[in-house]
């Protein structure tokens, strides 16, 4: 199943992470499938199905553990199958959410536990093993099972008898049976995959079996000779081997018009082509394709057949009398209802199609025989014509259902196409209109007289030699090419194909004209599409070995267009694009060349600025950022940095903005000496360059190294004199991001405050994109945990702005805004005007936003405004609800909301009322919940909640029940102070309860804690020293008692 | 041709031309005289290349096929329209041709192109060199249609003061805005690879004349 699953499964596009299977019928056919072969290995081979995998299959699963019944060990979270290995280790163990599997047999007992599941559990564990035959058979095994697709079972024979145990006998036999099954899904893939096609192997063969009718010797007939090159025929209707079929192909057909060479051409699905011909010697054929491609068989003949073209037209009115005439033998055949129906609706838009067809025929031919005809077409026959192509897709949607179940509907299908294929060529062309529907149609209802123009240049360009192409080509370059009408112009007559092909040729002259054309006409993201599927991208990657710089100029910035989306993008990449556009980009090395040039050469210079551009539209994936990388990129960009054309500067700044996401950029990009210039640049003229350059600043700065260099090599002032601008929103939101980032360093807050950017950041709290505001809340929100900054912040009125920016919906802005103003709650007077303004009950209210970020921020932020806040415990009251909420917010599974949730009740905790409230509310057994954990933030806070908790009641005695103590007890062997400290006032806490004493001797805290006792905190010596006391004066108690 | 002679005709022919080296010159000298073969030096009698000898050439070192494009280029390097290309046309013709500016290109290239001499390219000197560069197209009635409205496209795009000919100064405009223009009617500059090959092959082994 390994060739199956790489090749013919759908696998989204790279990403982050692991890959997923796509939501497509074929996939899920191939799950199905192979679900099918396990659920029946058990039955089937019920001695390989106790064979123990190599590795096990490992994947997260949905199952719950009380699914399991007899036969498995179930206990909480894990399940272990009773059935073991050699070894003992269960062959099925489940720690929810991983499941690990290592037999077929316990594959099977999976599945059917799995019931309506199956399909989602199959998938997960397809999707995270991608090679499940290595997996199963170890990694030789795998390749041994490669082999026997090729010299198939007497190799097999031959290793079962060299090496005669058992089980590399059951290997052997498993390995076959996974060989089956891939062979079996690959079939099944083909099949699907046949279905969807739009030329499927039965339109094309019917064509050619009607061509046949009309070809041979006489000037009456349409063609000379047709036929296949083989007369092997597969199941699916392909004749092409199997190879070829998954690219596709159909299959081959030689042709000999009247009036033209043999022409040996591919019918594959995306349409029909000129190949390499077959080869005289061995009877191979050259699969590569050499001629553009046509939607079919007529098309093709037509365009290189003039005597085809003319015969054809007179047959048309022949093949339409045709059906009628074959009617009556057809009905007895029809035994299948619903292809009797769909024979009769296609027979009967065949009938009207062939009246427009006999109409066009006449009304066009005269004027442009190569024309697309509907163009022609008047805007009311177009209407009836759609009708009837809706009619005709109804009729041909169930016949192709019909195709699935071969052998019978055969005979019945072939009478149906037989009447179809007449008007094949329309057929196909209606589902290309489907496909993009809007633009053609607008280019039909009104087409320009550029359309005609550039469709005659395009007529030369495919039929003229060198000077003649290069003419048209400069003649097509006159056209305003930014114009999508153009655009789709030269798309429309087949100019993109043309243009494509002269990038193969060996003329540089119609390489230069042909690139500069694409250069223009991909700013249109359709073309872009048209570029990358017809193939282009290869070609331009190739040109950009080129020894003409020109050439490889233009070539780079037509990739840098093209590759905006992410296919495009891939393909780059796959074609070792990246590592040449890098390459690209080492101008300096060839300095000592030639001093003359050749006519059409541009400078070095100009080179690395294309191949910056470049790789600046690829640096926008994941991937290609690593390539970049790999290739040596970075250094080169350093250095392309330190030149001073702006021009240049813009695309390097642009890539190294983009790709200093990745972690190891940011090093590199430190280590290279980078930010220095980025500084310089800083101070540029170029709006777009600061902007990049800001950018750039922005992504790095996450790194305190690089903000202190910011701040050395001088950058900070220009920052700030930036924020005075704020036309431009785009360098605006960079600038404040860069201010934002580098303001996580203190020095940086006071060169800040030197140079006046709180007050500007402050006045651009109102009136700004979203994105600016985010980075300037950011930044306010660093420099606010400095007393004077919030002084200044309001002074200058600042408050006001930020609690009105609570009420927004924009995450990563509320996740600012609450930290801005819990920084500034720190401040009494602050505070009094975020309670005046109503702000903390809108913090309040933001633990109920769904972002487990924007609650925790929020939650953090309450903290100091409880504290500081006049009458807190009164203000807490007030909130309707608020308690509750908090108590239930302690149920997340986010570990931030809970320290922060954590935080917050502590702070709540302080009034007694309030404490008696969420006791209440049942605070005590949810925070018990809480104690198993690692996480040592949560551990401080959770501590100090508890030992705040205490305070009330009964509370001690409740967390001695809930069993909190022993966990607690082992949180002083953490490595955090903080920790430590809350823990021990926790313990001194609960150890006024005598039983929890006894827990706590029992956990061994007395050790812990003597330890602590040594500590440099005083609060923690005396909390520890506390609970030891505790503990001891229980001791003598119970002593005291014993012996009176 | 006696040490001496050569001596002087290489100085002197490297003066004159600037895109050459003196050894460069001294490579092209021995290429022409290896090319004429061993003709014994009368009066009278001038030493050179005739028409299809270079042709020749042309046709076997730069690939070209054009055969009114060659005689024309035959006729830009033959300066003093003897029939023949003396070894001081040869250098002279092979500077501009493998090396010349822009500018000097562009005046050989409208020398080719004009067929009649007369300072302008006119309509139908345009159809005469472009009338091969179409296929034919069977279905269509007047072959010579695709060609006619080439020659249209072409004045469009050149001719500047819309007089229905190329002028030079129509000429050097239109090939300004874009190179590709410069053999608008045909090749007859050598391509790119064919050059290098050339120069590769006749310029090599600097040690043999160290004297530069």
């Amino acid at each position: 199943m390994g060739v199956a699953l790489t090749r013919s499964a759908q696998w989204t596009a790279a990403g982050h992470g692991a890959k997923t299977l796509e939501v497509t019928p074929l996939n899920e056919a191939i799950v199905k499938e192979i679900i099918m072969f396990v659920e029946s290995f058990i039955y089937k081979y019920p001695q390989e199905a106790n064979y123990v995998f190599v590795e096990p299959l490992e994947w997260k699963t949905n199952l719950d553990p009380s699914a399991f019944g007899s036969g498995y060990a179930v206990s909480g979270t894990t399940v272990k199958s009773e059935e073991a290995d050699k070894n003992g280790e269960p062959l099925l163990y489940l720690s929810v959410p991983q499941i690990k599997i290592r037999s077929f047999g316990q594959l099977s007992r999976m599945l059917y536990i799995a019931k309506n599941m199956k399909l989602k559990e199959a998938q997960a564990c397809i999707e995270a093993n991608r090679n499940p035959v290595a997996k199963i058979l170890g990694l030789d095994y795998n390749i041994i099972s490669e082999k026997i697709g090729n010299s198939f079972v007497s190799n097999i024979l031959d290793k079962i008898t060299k090496d005669d145990d058992s089980e590399s006998e059951i290997k052997m036999k498993i390995a076959l049976q996974l060989k089956q099954l891939d062979l079996h899904l690959l079939n099944h893939s083909l099949k699907h995959i046949s279905l969807e096609i739009r030329l499927n192997p039965g339109t094309v063969k019917n064509d050619i079996e009607l061509l046949k009718q009309f070809s041979g010797k006489g000037k009456q007939t349409v063609l000379e000779s047709i036929e296949y090159t083989s007369d092997y025929e597969f199941s699916n209707g392909c004749r092409a081997p199997p190879w070829r079929q998954i690219k596709g192909e159909i299959c081959y057909v030689l042709v000999k018009p009247h009036d033209a060479e043999t022409l040996c051409v591919t019918c594959s699905k995306e349409g029909v082509f000129l190949n390499g011909g077959k080869t005289d010697d061995e009877g191979q054929i050259n699969y590569e394709r050499k001629g553009e491609i046509y939607k079919d068989l007529v098309t093709l003949l037509k365009e290189k057949s003039a005597i085809f073209s003319e015969n054809m037209s007179k047959q048309e009115i022949k093949f339409s009398e045709q059906p009628q005439k074959d009617q009556p033998n057809e009905a007895p055949k029809e035994e299948v209802a619903i292809t009797h129906k769909a024979s009769v609706t296609s027979r009967k838009s065949t009938q009207e199609k062939n009246r427009i067809n006999l109409g066009r025929s006449q009304l066009t031919k005269r004027l442009e025989p190569s024309l697309n005809w509907r163009t022609s077409v008047s805007s009311k026959d177009r209407n009836t014509l759609r009708d009837t192509q809706v009619e005709k897709h109804g009729g041909k949607l169930e016949k192709s259902r019909s195709s699935v179940s071969p052998g019978r509907a055969q005979l019945i299908r072939k009478s149906v196409e037989k009447i179809e294929e007449i008007i094949s060529d329309s057929s196909s062309e209606s589902e290309e209109d489907e496909e993009q529907p809007d633009h053609r149609q607008e280019a039909n209802a009104d087409l320009p007289s550029e359309y005609w123009q550039i469709q005659k240049l395009v007529k030369y360009l495919k039929g003229g030699n060198q000077t003649a192409t290069v003419i048209a080509l400069c003649s097509m370059k006159d056209f305003n090419l930014a114009q999508e009408t153009c655009q789709l112009a030269i798309r429309d007559v087949g100019g993109l194909e043309v243009l494509i092909n002269l990038l193969e040729t060996d003329e540089v002259k119609c390489k230069i004209g042909s690139l500069k054309i694409l250069k223009e006409i991909s700013h249109n993201p359709q073309i872009r599409r048209n570029i990358v599927d017809l193939g282009g991208l290869p070609v331009m990657v190739n040109i950009l070995d080129s020894p003409h710089k020109s050439l490889k100029c233009l070539a780079a910035e037509t990739i840098a267009n093209v590759a905006k989306f992410r296919r495009a993008r891939r393909v780059v990449r796959r074609h070792g694009g990246i590592t040449k556009l890098v390459a690209l980009l080492d101008c300096g090395k060839h300095s000592g060349e030639p001093a003359q040039s050749s006519l059409y050469e541009t400078r070095d210079v100009e080179v690395a600025r294309c191949g910056a551009l470049a790789l600046w539209s690829c640096s926008k994936s994941y991937a290609n950022k690593e390539a970049i990388r790999k290739a040596g990129g970075i250094p080169l960009l350093a250095r392309l940095l330190k030149t001073s054309h702006e021009n240049m500067l813009i695309p390097v700044v642009g890539t190294l903005q983009e790709c200093a996401s990745e972690e190891n950029y940011r090093a590199a990009i430190k280590a290279e000496r980078i930010i220095e210039n980025l500084v310089k640049n800083l101070n540029s003229e170029n709006e777009q360059l600061q902007e990049h350059c800001a950018m750039a600043i922005y992504q790095c700065a996450e790194d305190e190294e690089t903000r202190d260099l910011v701040r050395l090599h001088g950058g900070l002032k220009p920052l700030a004199s930036l924020l005075n601008n704020t036309d431009n929103k785009e360098r605006l939101a960079a600038v404040t991001g860069a201010i934002w980032k580098c303001s996580i360093s203190k020095e940086n807050v006071t060169k800040f405050r030197e140079y006046k950017a709180i007050e500007t950041l402050v006045g651009l709290l109102t009136d700004q994109p979203e994105e600016v505001l985010v980075n300037v809340v950011g930044a306010l929100g660093e420099c606010c945990q400095e007393h004077e900054n919030r002084v200044i912040i309001r002074r200058c009125g600042g408050i006001q702005p930020l609690v009105n920016l609570l009420v927004g919906i924009n995450q990563a802005l509320l996740v600012n805004v609450t930290k801005a103003v819990g920084a500034c709650a720190v401040e009494p007077e602050s505070m009094m005007i975020i309670d005046r303004l109503d702000g903390v009950r809108l913090l309040w209210s933001l633990l109920k936003n769904p972002h487990p970020d924007v609650k925790a921020s929020a939650a953090w932020a309450l903290c100091p405004c409880i504290q500081n806040a006049k009458d807190a415990g009164e203000m807490v009251r007030s909130f309707v609800g608020g308690l509750e909420l908090v108590v239930n917010l302690l149920k997340s599974d986010n570990k931030e909301v809970l320290a922060s949730v954590c935080a917050v009740i502590t702070n709540i905790a302080k009034d007694q009322e309030n404490l008696a409230v969420i006791t209440d509310h049942g605070v005590v057994p949810l925070l018990s919940k809480l104690a198993n954990t690692n996480n040592d933030k949560l551990r401080r806070h959770l501590a100090e909640t508890i030992s705040r908790c205490c305070m009330w009641g009964r509370n001690r005695v409740a967390f001695g029940e809930h069993k909190a103590v022993a966990p607690l007890v082992r949180y002083l062997k953490s490595n955090d102070t903080n920790v430590h400290r809350a823990t021990a006032q926790a313990l001194y806490q609960l150890s006024e309860d005598a039983d929890n004493c006894v827990t706590m001797h029992e956990n061994g805290a007395v050790k812990l804690l003597l330890d602590m006792v040594g500590s440099p905190d005083e609060e923690l010596q005396e909390a520890a020293a506390g609970c030891i006391s505790n503990i001891r004066r229980l001791a003598l108690a119970i002593e005291k008692a014993r012996y009176s | 041709m006696n040490r001496k002679k050569l001596q002087k005709l290489t100085d002197s022919l490297t003066k004159n031309c600037k895109h050459f080296s003196k050894f460069e010159v001294k490579c092209l000298i021995n290429l022409f005289y290896n090319l004429v073969g061993e003709v014994t030096e009368r009066q009278g009698v001038i030493i050179g290349l005739d028409r299809n000898a270079f042709r020749n050439i042309l046709h076997m070192t730069f690939g070209m096929t054009d055969d009114m494009i060659m005689d024309r280029v035959f006729r830009g390097f033959d300066k003093d329209n003897d029939g023949c290309i003396s070894v001081t046309e040869w250098v002279y013709g092979l500077s501009v041709f493998l090396r010349g500016t822009l500018e000097e290109k562009m005046k050989y290239c409208f020398e080719v192109f004009d067929l009649n001499g007369d300072s302008f390219i006119s309509k139908e000197e345009m159809f005469h060199m472009l009338k091969n560069s179409l296929l034919k197209q069977p279905s269509e009635e007047d072959p010579d249609e695709g060609i006619k409205d080439l020659v249209e496209i072409t004045l469009k795009k050149m001719d500047h003061d819309h007089d229905g000919k190329l002028s030079f100064a129509d000429y050097e405009q239109a090939v300004r805005e874009e190179t590709l223009l410069l053999e608008a009617f045909g090749p007859c500059l050598p391509d790119p690879k064919s050059q290098s090959e050339f120069e590769a092959q006749v310029f090599k082994d600097p040690n043999e004349f160290n004297e530069v």
